[in-house]
Order: C-alpha cells, then structure tokens, then sequence
C-alpha cells in the first residue's frame, strides 16, 4: 500500500517539475510554475521519508533527517531572503554547489558501502563514480565561480592549462574505467576513489577558473546541468524515477539554456570554456591604453542636455546594480517624463551579471515594462536619440566588439550608442570593465564622462534638472 | 561485455526515462525570452536540489553505528535542503519583482 502511494507521488513530482519548467519559462506563469515545482519537491520529500522501504523495512533515524532538514531549510531560506539582488548570481551559484557536494557524499557513502557488502557488479560502480566526478567538478566549479562573481577570486591562467586540465581529465577518465572495468568495489579501490575524488575538484577548479568574470552567468547554467546530471545518476542508484526525471530535465535543459545564453552573447559554447576572457586577450588589450583623452562633464550642463532633449535613453548596466541606483533612475525617467522628455532603457541581454539582471532590478522599481527596449529596437532608435546616459555599464557599449577583430568580445552584438547624438557615460573611475578591456566610445568626441556613485550622480542630476 | 547488457536490460525502464525527458527537457524551455534566463536557471537550480531524496535514503538506512554514513548523509541532507529551498525562495524573489511591473 505504502509503496504504491509513493510510486504515485513520484510520479506527481515528476509531472510538477514539467509543468513548472514549462511554466517558468512564460512570463506570465513563471512565479506559479516555480510555486508548483516547490509543491511536487515537498511532497516527493516527505513521501520518501515517510513511505521509503529498503528491503521491506522504512527509513529509520528521523531525528537526524528532520534536524538535517531544519537546519538546511533555515540555512537556505535565511540567506535566500538576505541576499541582495546584486549578489543573485553568485548566491545561485552557492546554490548549486551544494547540490553538487550532496551528490558526492551520496556516491561516498554508496561506495563505502557496497565495498563492505562485498557486492561488486561493474554498472553501479560505474554510477556512483559518474555521480561522484560530475557531483564534484560541479561543486567546486561553483564555488570558484562564486568566488569571481563576488570579487574574492581573480581570473588566473597560466601557460599550458589546457594542456593540465585535459591531462586530469584524462586521469580522471582511466581511473574511472579502471574501477569499473577492473577492480571494481574492493578496499584497494576505495583509496582510488577518494583519488578521483580529489581530482575531480582539482578539475572543476582548474576548469572555472581561467574563464572571465563576463562569461560567468554561461559557466553557472553549465553547471548548473552538470549538478542535474549527478541527480539524476542518484535516479538510477535508487531506482528512483523522480530523482530521474528532475536530475535529467535540468541537465537537458540546462544546457539548452547554456546554448541560448552564449547565443545572446553571439559566442560559442567552446570559445567561452576554451578562448576565454582574460589571459593572453586581457594582457594584450591591456598594453593598448593611450588612447587619447577622454572630457568629462558638469552635473549642470549634463542636466541641461538632457531636460533639452527630446528623446533620452538610458543603459544601465552592473554600476546601477552596485550602487543600488535603480529608484533613482526611475525617479530621473519620471521627472525628465514630465518634462515632456521622452525616456526609455536599453537592455542588452547580458547587461549586470546575469541575462535578465537589469529587468530583475529595474521591475523591483516598477519601471514600466514598455519603456525596456530590448537590443535590436533599441539599435534602431539611437540614431534618432539626443541623449544616451550609460550608468555603469560598460562592454556592452564598446565599439571594439564590431570594430576590432583582435578584441577578446569580438563578435558580440552590443548596444550602438555612438549613433546618438550625445553620449553620457556615468562610471566610478576610468578602470576597464569586468571583460578587462579599455573602451574606445569613452575617447569618442561626442561622449563626455560623469563621474561617481551611480545613485549619488542620479540624485544630484534629479535635483539639478528641477532646477533647470 | 555481457555484464554491460544485462545492467542496460535490468534499467531498460529508467533508460527510456532518461530519454524522453532528455528530449522534454529541451522542449520545455526552447523559446525562452532572455529576460527569464536567470529565473528559469535558478528554478532548474532548484529542481536538481531532487538529489536530496538520494541523501535522505542514505540517512534513513543506515546502521546506527555506521558513522561514516550517519556523519555524510547528513552533511548531505543539510547541503541538499539548502539547494532545494534557497532555491526555490532565491527564484520566487526574483519573479516577484517581475510581478509587480505588471500592475
């Protein structure tokens, strides 16, 4: 009785992680599909602890479930809410490494015990190593990645990695059909496994970390689908369909959105992973700096220029999100709409940290969702545009991604601001952006620089303009 | 070789699974606008939090004086909440702030 309930709710928790994938991907049902994949997780939870039977006996020790339960809910929920939405990014991917390290210590425990039961049949060693591998160099992929995202770890490459990281992975791979062809499951195996262990998160390490910051958001959705991957061998351990269905849709899944995101970048897969930002592409972009003078403005005349205007545009980018401008930005649209000034934003996909981060921080204040252009339209509108305010965004406006073959973002589609007739760049400092790179449209004679906070600029603008 | 075929023949089942939903998982998410990139990458985030269930097994039959599995398992239910329902809270907080500009 008890078992066939559970079959049931596995099978309602593998229906509710379709619909809410599904429904997460329309922005009108994303919120509730969320909600109901949260549904079908909590049920397959408590229908496992309470209903689980291993040969005939249910799961015992539920003092330490629960207490587990409790004190990872509190963990998550806490820092879930606390984060800032700045920092969503790396918090996901924080996330997502302690899915990956879960599913290590699952593969640990499993090995250990099938070495003690004596029990060695080649395709289980085989699923907890894959588990293992994949579990691994996705949790200390992702805490590398962590690390960048909130600028505790820089980028770091060195002559030859690749040629490291593919001998590793080679190591990896030999050892793994050495356990699962050869040996199998005996005590000597299990030092080599704590072997593979360890070379897997040297792995991820080495894998996450030459790759720039820029390319972060395609790193964590890879992942991403590498932690589901590992899920879904737990799937096939426990014979377990939802731990088969969830773990297999965010792996396949995932790396479609791994493709999408790289597309809206206009790059491939593999010229992020392998020709990535940073080493050789930074240094020589670096050695390229005297590029002339770049003119600063005053907050008066700027306010001028744009309560003058008859059709403002602004790009935000990741400076808004530090400083935490975005109400001051709505405020700015407002006062300037008023003024019979027309306003609108410019969205480039992979503005802020993350595809969608802008969106995510100006719908927080409830800018109105018509006046966001998405690329293309806004592309099409600069050359009819008086003022282009850039808040702290920075790659996404640089010419040498059209202009310059020998620029590492090279290729990708950016925001065409020099069509407008002035361009006004708001930044803290005249350092490069998170690609590394130096910024012709700064030195550009139609552009002039306004230094400071994004939010402490916004504000004193908003005043100036009311005065004007 | 043989041991290979019959591993494949005794999972034919969750073989098929693993297929279709390959193939669903795709489906699933082909057109999506890049604003919910993020969003839907910190659901998919959430939903492989699933892997909990294997953590919760772990626990459940281990021996009471296996420690080795007591200690791991769980550290593993604890990492594993923490993916699950900081995931889940993580994506509705964002999709919240996408709700509001809809009024």
């Amino acid at each position: 009785m008890g078992s066939s309930i559970l079959s049931i709710i596995y099978l309602v928790g593998s229906v509710t992680f379709i619909l809410g994938l599904k429904m997460l991907s329309k922005p009108d049902t994303a919120r509730k599909g969320n909600l109901v994949a949260a549904a079908g997780m909590t049920l397959a939870i408590l229908g496992t602890i309470f209903l689980y039977k291993v040969d005939d006996v249910p799961l015992h020790n539920y003092g330490w479930i629960f207490t587990g339960l409790l004190i990872g809910g509190v963990i998550g929920v806490l820092s879930a809410k606390k984060v800032k939405m700045t920092a969503m990014p790396e918090m996901v991917s924080m996330f997502n490494g302690m899915g990956g390290a879960c599913a290590a210590l699952i593969s640990i425990v499993e090995f250990n015990h099938l070495v003690a039961s004596g029990a060695t049949t080649g395709g289980m060693v085989a699923i907890i190593l894959l588990s293992l591998v994949i579990g691994a160099i996705s949790c200390a992929g992702s805490i590398i990645a962590w690390g960048k995202l909130a600028g505790k770890i820089k980028d770091f490459s060195f002559n030859g990695q690749h040629i490291l990281n593919l001998g590793v992975l080679v190591v990896i791979i030999g050892l793994f059909v050495w356990l699962v062809l050869g040996v199998g499951a005996t005590a000597t195996s299990l030092v080599v496994f704590y072997i593979v262990l360890a070379l897997a998160l040297f792995y991820g390490i080495l894998f996450v970390l030459p790759i720039g910051g820029a390319d972060m958001p395609v790193v964590i959705s890879l992942l991403n689908s590498f932690t589901g991957v590992a899920a879904a061998c737990g799937g096939f351990l426990y014979n377990n369909p939802v731990m088969l269905t969830g773990g297999i849709l965010v792996g396949s899944a995932g790396t479609i959105l791994t493709i999408l995101m790289c597309k809206a970048m206009n790059r491939s897969l593999k010229n992020v992973l392998i020709g990535s930002f940073g080493g050789a592409a930074a240094a020589a972009a670096g050695g390229s700096k005297d590029q002339g003078n770049y003119k600063e403005i005053s907050l008066n005349d700027a306010a001028v220029v744009m309560a003058y205007a008859n059709k403002v545009i602004i790009v935000p980018g990741y400076g808004l999100a530090v400083a935490q401008a975005q109400h001051a930005c709505h405020e700015l649209e407002k006062q300037l709409g008023e003024r019979g000034v027309e306003v609108k934003y410019a969205i480039h996909p992979v503005a802020g940290r993350m595809p969608g981060h802008m969106n995510v921080l100006l719908a927080e204040a409830d800018v109105p969702y018509e006046k966001l252009l998405e690329m293309e339209d806004a592309n099409t509108e600069f050359p009819t545009t008086d003022v282009v305010l850039v808040l702290g965004a920075n790659d996404v406006v640089n010419p040498a991604a059209k202009n310059d073959p020998a620029s590492p973002i090279y290729g990708m589609p950016i925001l065409e601001v020099e069509q407008a007739k002035v361009v006004i760049v708001n930044k803290r400092s005249m350092k490069p952006g998170y690609a590394g790179i130096e910024n012709d449209l700064f030195f550009q004679p139609k552009t002039s620089m306004l230094f400071g906070d994004a939010k402490k600029v916004l504000q004193e603008l908003l005043a100036a303009i009311k005065e004007v | 070789m043989e041991y290979i075929l019959s591993f494949l023949h005794q999972h034919i089942d969750l073989i098929y699974i693993v297929i279709l939903s390959i193939f669903l998982g795709v489906e699933v998410i082909s057109r999506v606008p890049s604003v919910l990139h993020t969003p839907l990458m910190s659901g998919a985030n959430a939903i492989h939090g699933v892997v909990i269930i294997g953590a919760i097994i772990v626990m459940g039959k281990a021996e009471a004086d296996n420690y080795l599995a007591l200690i791991i398992g769980f550290l593993a239910v604890i990492l594993g909440t923490i993916n699950v329902v900081g995931g889940f809270v993580v994506t509705d907080r964002m999709l919240e702030m996408f709700k509001g500009k809809k009024k």
